[in-house]
């Protein structure tokens, strides 16, 4: 059996002698640092996740009508009538918002351990990238089973490009096809669901974990292991990235899977968070669902748009906002001026800085999600004006948000930052 | 390192005040349902109320008699003669015989389809508004409900429940006086108690078929976990055993 694989082995490298060198460069040869902490899980998980939507929204697609007439009952045939259809649209929608979950908490390590500092400017921007095609993904794809929210949803996204000036409302109707969400937007949304923007978040993925491996990973202690090499070449603080990386993600991939099939078999809408109850109504363009608000991974966004108000009679401000808002996490590799790059080895300042900026982003998720709205009557009395009081807290929080970058920027541009010495090697692992 | 510990503790208490906010709204005014949807029998007295009371003028458009068959342990003869009273066959969609134009100028709105009731609405918001309704001279129908306030149903289960009146707050000025509890002015074929249970039934059954998969979903979740609780624990010991060379 052996020489049977080696024959054919021999007989594939033969053909295609570039195959192994890579196999090398990129699994058994890649020198990932050895001091990877929990932190370090969410990369392959992601990887994992986006893995998942894809199988299960092939099976999907085998079922789901993209057509504003059928698609909502598509979507309840394949709940009912297609064998396992049940088990894989739980696993598209529950993985949709793990998706978010995991790319959150890889993109607040990265800010946590200075994964974006020069020589790692790229593999960030690639990244932030990446985000923006999910966010563009996932919104299309929340309007496909064609519920009330999706299509209020919809509406409510679209207009956006509706504020521009001069340009809005055609934009908009270019968009959609129609003069609000219809089967034209359904359907061009479909395709660009399943195809379009799925290719293009594969190139990114791969153009993201080439460019890593181009400049090699960063670590909890922000080191640079390639100082420190060995006689044969090897960072003395590296370990081939297949088998330890891969064993230790098997296990990594092992225990989120226990979480997520948690919550599939036993919570899946998560009390309404991953999965909407008015999206349990076909998409009315009577009806309006009592609170509009979009699904929990783009709440803090929505904040953004919500909290600023219009004025010159238009309502682009917030636009710009939000946009600015993500634009901002672009800007991050050139904002910081700070040599040091773990938050173990950085002033205090960061340290304050980082926490004000992940509750910002926390606080305006809570507005965006309407539990301000939902909370101030409790807190403050049935009479209180809700609307000042939320303004106020989002505000606040909006401010911290942006106050944040520039703080960054002020605070190493300007030497204010006193750093701890770091270490040469990696500490432990 | 603490800021980090103090950030993540913080993430946490939003995430749990957030879980909070949820079920402080859903339970703010209504009471529990407690269905049970793994309990067979009350599926089955469930889906014998619906079909008596119901069924005349709701629709399951997704729900299959032959599903219901399976999914209840009952036969196809049984499920044809107790619930299809619509000359359907075994394996039509629970449709009612209803004709939606004249519906709409019988009741001012036609009768909506149930399929999804429990999952867009809840089954607490079902449980109490099965419970809820009252008389009401200045209603079409004569009938008023606290939950679900000018609804243009009747209360179809009066035979069961009895009939409720409704007990007014004193009225503040220029405002309508507030229903402030609703008192049983004739008893029914049922005691409260038994009402309750009927609701209950009644409640769960539509539970079941907003999501028929919940039978079994439960029930095999169990295993995956485990299955999955031993792969993640041979994960472990493999990444223990290769990591032993890492120094």
């Amino acid at each position: 059996m052996a020489s049977v694989f080696s024959a054919i082995g021999n007989w594939i490298n033969e053909r295609a002698p570039g195959l192994v060198p890579v196999y090398r460069k990129h699994m058994s040869e890649y020198y990932a640092p050895k001091n990877f902490n929990v932190w370090y899980y969410f990369g392959s998980l992601a990887l994992l996740v986006l893995v998942n939507q894809i199988v299960t929204g092939i099976f999907l697609t085998m079922f789901y009508k993209p057509d504003a007439s059928l698609a909502f009952a598509s979507v309840e045939y394949i709940m009912r009538d297609v064998n396992w259809g049940w088990l894989i649209r739980y696993m598209h929608e529950v993985g949709a918002s793990m998706f978010f979950i995991v790319v959150y908490l890889h993109m607040f390590r990265g800010l946590m351990y200075g994964s974006y500092k020069k020589p790692r400017e790229l593999v960030w921007l690639l990244g932030m990238l990446i985000f923006l095609v999910l966010m563009a993904e996932a919104f299309m794809g929340y309007v496909l089973p064609w519920g009330n929210m999706s299509f209020w949803g919809a509406k409510v996204i679209i207009s956006l490009f509706g504020t521009i000036p001069w340009i809005g409302d055609a934009l908009m109707e270019w968009i959609m096809g129609d003069y609000l969400p219809s089967d034209a937007t359904l359907n061009r949304f479909f395709s660009l669901h399943v195809i379009a923007l799925p290719l293009v978040l594969l190139l990114l993925v791969v153009l993201h974990i080439a460019a890593l491996h181009e400049v090699g990973s960063n670590n909890p202690d922000g080191v640079e292991i390639k100082k420190k090499k060995d006689e044969r070449g090897r960072p003395l603080d590296g370990i081939a990235f297949h088998p330890y990386y891969t064993v230790k993600d098997l296990f990594g991939a092992g225990f989120f899977l226990i979480i997520c099939a948690f919550i599939i078999f036993f919570q899946p809408t998560v009390g309404g968070w991953f999965l909407e109850p008015d999206n349990f109504i076909p998409a009315n363009n009577l009806v309006t669902p009592e609170h509009i608000k979009p699904v929990w991974y783009f709440t803090p966004f929505y904040a953004m748009l919500r909290m600023v108000p219009s004025f010159f009679g238009t309502a682009v401000w917030g636009v710009i906002v939000m946009f600015v808002g993500i634009f901002a996490l672009f800007l991050v590799p050139w904002l910081d001026r700070g040599v040091v790059k773990s938050v173990r080895y950085r002033g205090r300042g960061y340290k304050i800085g980082l926490a004000l900026f992940a509750l910002s982003f926390l606080g305006l998720g809570t507005v965006g999600a309407g539990l301000s709205f939902e909370m101030i009557p409790r807190w403050f009395g049935p009479d209180a004006d809700v609307t000042a009081i939320e303004n106020f807290y989002g505000r606040f929080w909006l401010i911290v948000y942006f106050a944040s970058f520039v703080a960054l920027w002020a605070y190493t541009h300007f030497g204010w930052e006193k750093t701890r010495p770091v270490p040469e090697r990696v500490t432990g692992h | 390192m603490r800021m980090i510990r103090v950030l993540q503790i913080a993430s946490l208490g939003f995430a749990l005040a957030a879980a909070g906010v949820v079920v402080a709204q859903e339970g703010a005014e209504l009471k529990p349902a407690n269905t049970r949807v793994d309990n067979l029998a009350s599926l089955q007295r469930g889906a014998r109320l619906y079909f008596n009371y119901c069924a005349g003028c709701h629709s399951l458009q997704y729900l299959r008699y032959s599903r219901l068959a399976e999914d209840l342990q009952l036969s196809e003869e049984q499920v044809l003669k107790n619930f299809a009273f619509t000359g359907a066959k075994i394996g039509d969609l629970a449709v009612s015989n209803l004709p939606a134009a004249k519906a709409d100028e019988w009741f001012g709105k036609a009768p909506p389809d149930l399929s999804l009731e429990a999952r867009a609405k809840g089954p607490d918001w079902i449980y109490n508004y099965l419970k809820a309704f009252y008389l009401d001279e200045s209603r079409p129908s004569g009938w008023n409900n606290t939950v679900f306030p000018n609804v243009a149903m009747p209360n179809v289960l009066w035979e069961l429940q009895g009939v409720q009146r409704a007990v007014y707050a004193p009225a503040k000025a220029g405002e309508e006086p507030r229903v402030e509890r609703l008192e049983l002015a004739a008893k029914g074929a049922l005691s409260p108690m038994e009402f309750d249970e009927a609701a209950r039934d009644l409640t769960a059954f539509l539970e079941y078929v907003g999501e028929p998969a919940k039978l079994k979903r439960e029930a095999m979740g169990v295993w995956v976990v485990l299955y999955l609780g031993f792969f993640t624990l041979l994960a472990w010991l493999l990444k223990h055993e290769y990591w032993k060379d890492v120094h």
